[in-house]
C-alpha cells in the first residue's frame, strides 16, 4: 500500500508540473505584467528598465523556475482587477464551487446506483425501458438548457425555489458555506441537479452495462449455485465487480463536473470559482486565469488519486502489486 | 428403494425469438445414494444443460418444459425459489469447469466459503470458519488459517478447483454435479482433482454426477454411465459394460477415440462428422448422418431406448439386438 501511494503522488507531481508549464506558458505570452503596473504614458527605455528588474527577459526556463518556486510558497500571481493575490480571490470563491460539486456527486451517487443496478437486473420491465430512453435524451441536452428549464418550471412558474445565487451563508473558519442555513440549502437545490444532470444518465448506463456484464459470469453463477439469497449476488457479488470500472470512469468524470460548473454557475449567477473564471476571461485577468488552472488542475489531481486509493481498497489484485 | 435423484421424461426447451428449440428430449436416469455417475457426450450434447436443469439453473431463455427430477422424493422443477435455494449448495452442490472463473475475484476465499454455510444453516461466523477450516483441510490446502484471508488471484488454477470442492462440500450435500472439473486444468492437477472427488465422495456416501467428455476419467470414477447424443440418452449401463462393451455405434466410437487404446504411431480413430446443432436435427436416428452401420429405418425413425441383454445396459439404436449389429 505504502509504494503503491508513493507512485501514485510522483505521479501526481510530474502531472502538476505539466500543468504549472502550461499555465506558465499562457501567462508568459499573453499576460504583460508591465502593462498591469504602468500606465501607457511611460517611456519604452523605462518599460525595459521595469523589466529587467522583473526578471522578465531572463530565459523561459529561469522565469519557469521561479514560477514554480513562488507557486510553491503559495503565490500564483496577482490579480490586477481584484487587486489582491490570485490564489486569495480563489479560495474565496472555493468553496461554493466545492459544495456544489459535492452535493452534485451525492446526486450522482444515490441515483445511478439504485437505478444502474435495477434496470440492470430488469432489463426489460419498461421502467428500465423508460430510463434508458429518458437517459438518452438526458445525454444530448446541454447543461445551460437544463438548467433554463429548471429555472422556468421551478422557480418561475411553481415559486418552490430560488432562481439564482447562494442564498444566506455562514462562515466557519473562512469557509462560506451554504448547507446550514434553510435559505442556503434552497438555493443548492436547483444549480446540483443541473449540474448532475449532465452526468447522471452516463453514470446509469454505465452501471447498467457493467451490471449485466458482471452477472453473466460464472461466479455469479456459482454464487446462484451455491444457494445465497438474491440480493447478497445482486449487491455484494455483483455490484462490487460492477464497481471497478465504475469507479475509474467515475474519477475523471468527477473532474469533468468541475469544468462544467462554469456553465451551470453562470447561469444561477453562483458566485463560485466558475463564475469567477469566465469573468476573468473578459476582463483578461491573466494571473486569476492562471492561478484557476492550477488550483483546477491540482483538484483534479487531488481527486484521481483519491479515487485510485479507493480503487485499490475495492480491487484486491491492485493491493497486491502496490505491496511489491 | 428410493432413488437420490431420479430425472423423468425431462425436457428442456430454449424458446428463442425465432421459435423454441428442444435441447433436451425427454431425458430419464437416476442417481442413488452414493452413485457415481458419468454423463459423457461431446460438446452440445445437452450434459451440462442437463446438469443445470436439474438445480434448475438453466440460462435464459432456456427453461425445463416436461418432465420432473425428483430428489428424494421431491420434484425440484416445481419448487418455488425460495425452496430452490435451500437446495443449492446445501443438499446439492455444483462444481463448475474453469476455476479461474469460478471464484469471485473481489471476496477472500472466507467470505465465500462462510457465506454459503451461513445461507444454509444459522450458524455464527466463528463456527462457520472453523467448518470452512475443515473442508480445506479435507481438500489438502495447506495452512488452511491463512489462505481463508486471501483472494482467488493468490491461488493457483488447481488449488482454485480444491477451493470449489470444499465449497461444494461445506454442507455435506447429498449430490455433487461436477460440470467437467478437470477441463481447464493441466493432466497431472487432473488426476489429482479427480482422486479427491471420489475419495470425498466414497467417504462422504455423496452421490456424484461426472459430467465429462472423456471416458477415461469416467472409466477411473463412475460405477454408471449415461452416454448422450444431441439431447437425447443413447446408451446407459454400468461403466464396465459401456467400457468393454458398448453396443451404440456412437460410443463405440468414443470409446475407440481414446488416445491409450492405440499403438503408439497409429492414427487415432474418429467419429467422422459433427454433432448436428438444435437448429438442424435430422429426422429419425440425429447420429445417422455419421453412422457407419446405419439401415434405411434410422433415417425414417427415431429409436427408443431399449435392454438388448441381460447386462441391464439400454441402447437406442435400430441396428442393435441382442444377438448382434444389424439384422
Amino acid at each position: 500500500m505504502f509504494a503503491f501511494a508513493v507512485r501514485r503522488i510522483t505521479q501526481a507531481i510530474v502531472v502538476m508540473l505539466v500543468i504549472s508549464l502550461i499555465g506558465f506558458a499562457i501567462k508568459h505570452e499573453i499576460g504583460d505584467p508591465v502593462r498591469d503596473i504602468v500606465g501607457v504614458s511611460v517611456s519604452v527605455a523605462e518599460r525595459e528598465a521595469l523589466r529587467d528588474k522583473l526578471g522578465l527577459n531572463d530565459p523561459f526556463i529561469m522565469q519557469y523556475a521561479r514560477f514554480v518556486k513562488d507557486a510553491l510558497h503559495g503565490d500564483l500571481g496577482h490579480s490586477f482587477f481584484f487587486k489582491k493575490p490570485a490564489l486569495d480571490v480563489i479560495t474565496a470563491k472555493a468553496p461554493a464551487t466545492l459544495e456544489l460539486v459535492f452535493v452534485s456527486s451525492l446526486i450522482i451517487i444515490f441515483v445511478s446506483i439504485p437505478i444502474g443496478i435495477y434496470t440492470a437486473i430488469n432489463p426489460k420491465n419498461w421502467f428500465s425501458r423508460l430510463t434508458m430512453g429518458v437517459s438518452i435524451v438526458g445525454v444530448s441536452i446541454p447543461v445551460f438548457l437544463t438548467a433554463i428549464i429548471l429555472i422556468y418550471i421551478f422557480a418561475v412558474e411553481l415559486h418552490w425555489l430560488p432562481s439564482y445565487g447562494r442564498g444566506q451563508t455562514i462562515n466557519i473558519y473562512g469557509w462560506e458555506s451554504g448547507f446550514f442555513t434553510l435559505d442556503g440549502l434552497k438555493h443548492l437545490i436547483l444549480p446540483s441537479i443541473a449540474l448532475s444532470s449532465i452526468m447522471l444518465p452516463l453514470f446509469i448506463r454505465l452501471i447498467r452495462s457493467e451490471m449485466m456484464e458482471v452477472l453473466e459470469t460464472e461466479y455469479v453463477k456459482f454464487a446462484w449455485a451455491k444457494g445465497l439469497s438474491k440480493y447478497r449476488i445482486w449487491l455484494l457479488h455483483a455490484f462490487k465487480n460492477t464497481l471497478l470500472p465504475v469507479i475509474t470512469v467515475g474519477g475523471v468524470q468527477l473532474g469533468i463536473l468541475i469544468a462544467f460548473t462554469i456553465l451551470t454557475e453562470t447561469v444561477f449567477q453562483w458566485q463560485g470559482m466558475g463564475f469567477m473564471f469566465l469573468e476573468a476571461v473578459e476582463r483578461s485577468d491573466t494571473a486569476l486565469l492562471v492561478a484557476y488552472l492550477i488550483v483546477v488542475g491540482a483538484l483534479f489531481v487531488v481527486v484521481n488519486t483519491i479515487v485510485d486509493i479507493i480503487y485499490g481498497l475495492v480491487n484486491p489484485t491492485v493491493r497486491i502489486t502496490g505491496r511489491k | 428403494m428410493q432413488h437420490l435423484l431420479d430425472v423423468k421424461d425431462l425436457e428442456v426447451t430454449f424458446a428463442l425469438r425465432t421459435g423454441s428449440l428442444i435441447a433436451i428430449h425427454g431425458v430419464n436416469f437416476t442417481v442413488d445414494k452414493g452413485e457415481r455417475v458419468g454423463l459423457v457426450g461431446e460438446s452440445g450434447a445437452g450434459k451440462s444443460v442437463t446438469g443445470f436443469a436439474i438445480i434448475n439453473l438453466i440460462s435464459k431463455p432456456g427453461y425445463i418444459s416436461n418432465g420432473s427430477v425428483l430428489f428424494n422424493g421431491r420434484d425440484l422443477a416445481s419448487l418455488s425459489d425460495e425452496e430452490m435455494r435451500h437446495i443449492r449448495g446445501n443438499r446439492i452442490s455444483m462444481i463448475f469447469q474453469d476455476p479461474m472463473m469460478t471464484l469471485n475475484p473481489v471476496l477472500t476465499i472466507g467470505t465465500q466459503m462462510i457465506e454459503t454455510l451461513q445461507a444454509h444453516l444459522k450458524i455464527s461466523k466463528t463456527d462457520a470458519a472453523d467448518i470452512a477450516l475443515e473442508k480445506l483441510h479435507k481438500v489438502h490446502i495447506p495452512s488452511p488459517e491463512k489462505r481463508l484471508r486471501q483472494y482467488p488471484h493468490e491461488f493457483s488454477g488447481g488449488m482454485r478447483q480444491r477451493i470449489v470442492v470444499a465449497i461444494a462440500l461445506l454442507v455435506d450435500p447429498s449430490l455433487i454435479i461436477a460440470d467437467e472439473p478437470t477441463t481447464a486444468l493441466d493432466v497431472t492437477i487432473q488426476a489429482e482433482i479427480m482422486d479427491l472427488l471420489r475419495e470425498l465422495c466414497e467417504s462422504e456416501d455423496t452421490g456424484l454426477i461426472l459430467i465429462t467428455h472423456d471416458l477415461g476419467v469416467v472409466a477411473q470414477i463412475t460405477e454408471k454411465v449415461v452416454v448422450m447424443y444431441s439431447g437425447n440418452i443413447v446408451e446407459m449401463g454400468t461403466t464396465t459394460e459401456i467400457i468393454e462393451n458398448p453396443r451404440h455405434p456412437y460410443t463405440k466410437g468414443l470409446i475407440q477415440a481414446i488416445p491409450d487404446k492405440r499403438n503408439p504411431g497409429e492414427r487415432l480413430n474418429q467419429i467422422p462428422g459433427v454433432m448436428p446443432t438444435l437448429m438442424d436435427i435430422p429426422p429419425g436416428c440425429s447420429f445417422h448422418p455419421r453412422c457407419t452401420i446405419k439401415g434405411e429405418i434410422c433415417t425414417r425413425e427415431i429409436p427408443k431406448l431399449k435392454e438388448i441383454d441381460s447386462t441391464g445396459k439400454i441402447v437406442a439404436c435400430h441396428m442393435v439386438s441382442a444377438e448382434g449389429e444389424v439384422q
